[in-house]
């Protein structure tokens, strides 16, 4: 008869923790919004599910992101997980070997050592022996691997480790007991019955078999016990990671995005949240203003355990870094957005603005500034000559009382503002006979393209300069000066352009810095946090303007008209923005027939 | 009258007693940078809403300074939340931040976040 009083826990444990995630699954899909429910009936049956699959392996059990990020933390996952995982599927096998059918009772294959003490006769016991504890072996490493990093997290490359809450603690207490309870219990078996592996074998030697009488019941009962006080906080601790992944990974590769409104995905997001700690490294609201309690990570937690205080939604740069280094692929600024956003005003509109100027005359380029390039008005001069000298006509459209894009105000929550401003500036432009929009500012590049229903293409000036460059309009004048280029965060991780910038300074000697590309650093002049204090702001200035200017640039030149503000005040090289740069190296062309060359020019902008 | 491009405000009465200043105590514990600020009015030279209205936030931050609450809540909703006037400032002030907080605080309801 293979029950014992002891697998009780255990059975209770699992049936619970089961049964409160399929109902949390079913209440959170049920809850998905008609976009994104339309999006999984569509690829449900399609080859994005075998993705899925091959995602879930490699993400959920191997680990690849983390191994990638720290070898060590990475083996340390995948010990865990995978080893599990393995240990889980082998044990059942083994159990239903030994007992000849498939629906053995569930206990068996986790106590088996326990119930099976005669000499194994059954097909591959040998080798499932040495396989079992094998996997326990690679286990119990990756379990010293993550002790060690509780004491001394930088030897796993974590420079800080998230703080945890009751119930982390409780179901973290318990995994670690799980492992080692399961290796004592097995040898004292051995000891007693001789029927242990290789690592079981060994330890039974050494226990005196008088005393494994005593012991060995105990041990059974506390390994029994350590799971179900396992599985019974683990819906409400950082492991509800472990299922939650499973069905994230598949969401996402049949196409659910995070929206404007939470809905069901947010919450299957936030409660992916293994609570790694990666974001708090990633941020420079810790490494550069030493502010460790708002990242990604506590927003996270706060929010699944309804605490949400408004200081932590609104102290984020919306910088974007935490986003790019999270191993699980959290929309993190897109939830932090969602929870800012604030409720609407039926009927009411805001910004009655009498003054709306219309532009029909034939040109071809209409030119946005933006607010902040009004502060900078190099920039804008510099735009100016290159137009001129690409022999362009355009319209500046906000030379004069000109209308915010509304990106600002979408950034604080006020997302009906945000959308009347959208209505006011898209009557502007769709009502000319432009056939691009070309604009300065990279918070407005964002907003045109992600939030407006133009029809006409958007581009940013790196852009356009780039192709006026490629396209011969313009040419710039063979430099020595050494530039360093930085990536201002809407335009790289928010918006992905990189080559362009890159591209129109070949013409310089580009040194690279530490920081670059997906993992550049915020100025700290983000209009996204109006909490942050000035000194703080002042620090994150400081901090990124160091590591531009390590290799002593003759320049340092950016592409945002706030970064270039920020980094202005710093002091410490000269900095220029993209476009003037261009301008004062811009050799003047011959003349060319404007009309023809200009339609063929947009029309192959707008064609690609 | 010929438009000179600015006015005169009419003489009122201010009565310290009356008003409410516990009001912009909250500002200051949020914003704590609004101390700093001496009414220079760059903030407002330089505003994009004031361009199109007359949104002058220097006077609606002293009138809210001294608890004068009457039709700021309106008024506050005619900023855009730029920030271009938190660049400006050369005292340091995050006068972005506080026409959000003071937003927050006067139309406390109307601003509630969306039930999650």
């Amino acid at each position: 008869m293979n029950f014992h009083p002891f697998v009780i826990p255990f059975t209770a444990g699992a049936v619970f923790l089961f049964a409160v995630i399929v109902y949390k699954v079913y209440k959170w899909t049920s809850s998905l919004d008609r976009k994104q429910k339309f999006m999984v009936k569509q690829k449900i049956f399609t080859t994005k599910t075998i993705r899925a699959i091959i995602e879930v392996f490699r993400e959920a059990l191997v680990h690849r992101n983390i191994y990638r990020k720290n070898p060590m933390l990475g083996y340390m996952h995948m010990s865990l997980a995978f080893g599990w995982f393995l240990l889980i599927v082998f044990g059942k096998v083994k159990a239903s070997l030994y007992a000849g059918t498939f629906f053995e009772p569930p206990w068996l294959a986790i106590f088996f050592n326990f119930f099976a003490i005669e000499k194994h006769t059954f097909l591959l016991s040998a080798q499932l022996t040495f396989l079992m504890d094998f996997l326990l072996l690679i286990i119990l490493s990756g379990l010293a691997l993550a002790i060690i990093k509780r004491m001394k997290s930088s030897l796993l490359g974590m420079k800080k480790t998230t703080q945890h809450s009751l119930f982390d603690r409780i179901a973290l207490s318990s995994l670690w007991f799980i492992f080692p309870l399961r290796l004592l219990a097995e040898s004292t078996t051995d000891a007693l019955h001789g029927n242990g592996g290789f690592l079981t074998g060994f330890i039974g030697q050494l226990i005196p078999s008088a005393a494994a009488t005593f012991i060995e019941l105990p041990l059974w009962w506390a390994y029994s016990l350590s799971l179900f006080f396992f599985f019974v906080a683990l819906p409400y601790s950082r492991y509800m990671h472990i299922p939650m992944e499973v069905v994230l990974i598949f969401l996402r590769n049949w196409g659910a995005t995070a929206g404007e409104q939470h809905s069901g995905y947010t919450d299957i997001q936030i409660n992916s949240c293994s609570r790694c700690g990666i974001c708090i490294d990633a941020c420079q609201l810790n490494f550069a203003a030493q502010l460790g309690n708002v990242q990604s990570v506590y927003f996270i937690r706060d929010t699944r355990y309804n605490v949400l205080s408004d200081e932590i939604v609104n102290n984020c740069l919306m910088c974007g870094r935490c986003t790019n280094e999270c191993p699980v692929g959290l929309e993190l600024t897109l939830i932090r957005q969602q929870y800012r956003n604030k409720e609407e005003i039926p009927g009411k509109f805001y910004y009655e603005y009498t003054r709306s100027i219309e532009n029909q005359e034939d040109i071809d380029v209409i030119y946005y500034a933006g607010c902040m390039t009004h502060l900078t008005p190099s920039i804008i001069h510099s735009m100016k000559k290159i137009f001129v000298s690409a022999q362009v006509s355009y319209w500046f459209m906000d030379e004069d009382k000109g209308v915010c894009c509304g990106r600002p105000m979408r950034q604080q929550g006020f997302v009906q503002q945000a959308k009347n401003l959208v209505i006011k500036n898209s009557r502007m432009i769709n009502s000319s006979k432009a056939k691009l929009l070309v604009t300065s500012c990279p918070i407005c590049y964002k907003s045109f393209k992600e939030e407006y229903n133009l029809n006409i293409p958007v581009m940013h000036h790196t852009e356009y300069i780039d192709k006026l460059i490629t396209s011969r309009r313009i040419k710039l004048k063979p430099t020595n000066i050494t530039a360093v280029y930085h990536d201002p965060c809407e335009l790289g991780r928010g918006a992905g352009i990189y080559e362009q910038p890159r591209n129109i300074l070949k013409n310089f000697s580009l040194l690279v810095p530490n920081f670059e590309k997906e993992n550049s650093l915020c100025c700290g002049g983000s209009l996204s946090n109006a909490i942050l204090d000035l000194r703080l702001q002042l620090k994150i200035r400081d901090h990124a303007l160091d590591e531009l200017t390590k290799e002593k640039p003759d320049v340092l030149v950016t592409a945002c008209p706030l970064c270039k503000k920020s980094f202005v005040h710093g002091n410490k090289a000269a900095v220029m923005d993209i476009a003037e740069i261009v301008a004062k190296n811009i050799l003047t062309s011959k003349k060319v027939n404007e009309k023809v060359f200009s339609d063929e020019l947009h029309g192959v902008l707008i064609n690609e | 009258m010929k438009d000179l491009g600015f006015t005169i405000s009419k003489s009122r009465t201010i009565d310290l007693d009356k008003a409410d200043l516990s009001v912009y105590q909250k500002i200051i514990d949020k914003v704590p940078s609004a101390k700093l600020c001496l009414m220079c009015g760059a903030c407002t030279a330089t505003c994009s809403a004031r361009n199109h209205t007359d949104f002058n936030f220097r006077k609606i931050h002293l009138l809210f300074r001294r608890g004068q609450f009457d039709g700021l809540a309106d008024e506050l909703d005619k900023c855009m939340l730029c920030g271009k006037c938190r660049l400006v400032c050369n005292r340091g002030v995050n006068t972005r931040a506080i026409v959000y907080n003071m937003r927050i605080i006067l139309e406390n309801l109307n601003y509630k976040r969306i039930k999650q």
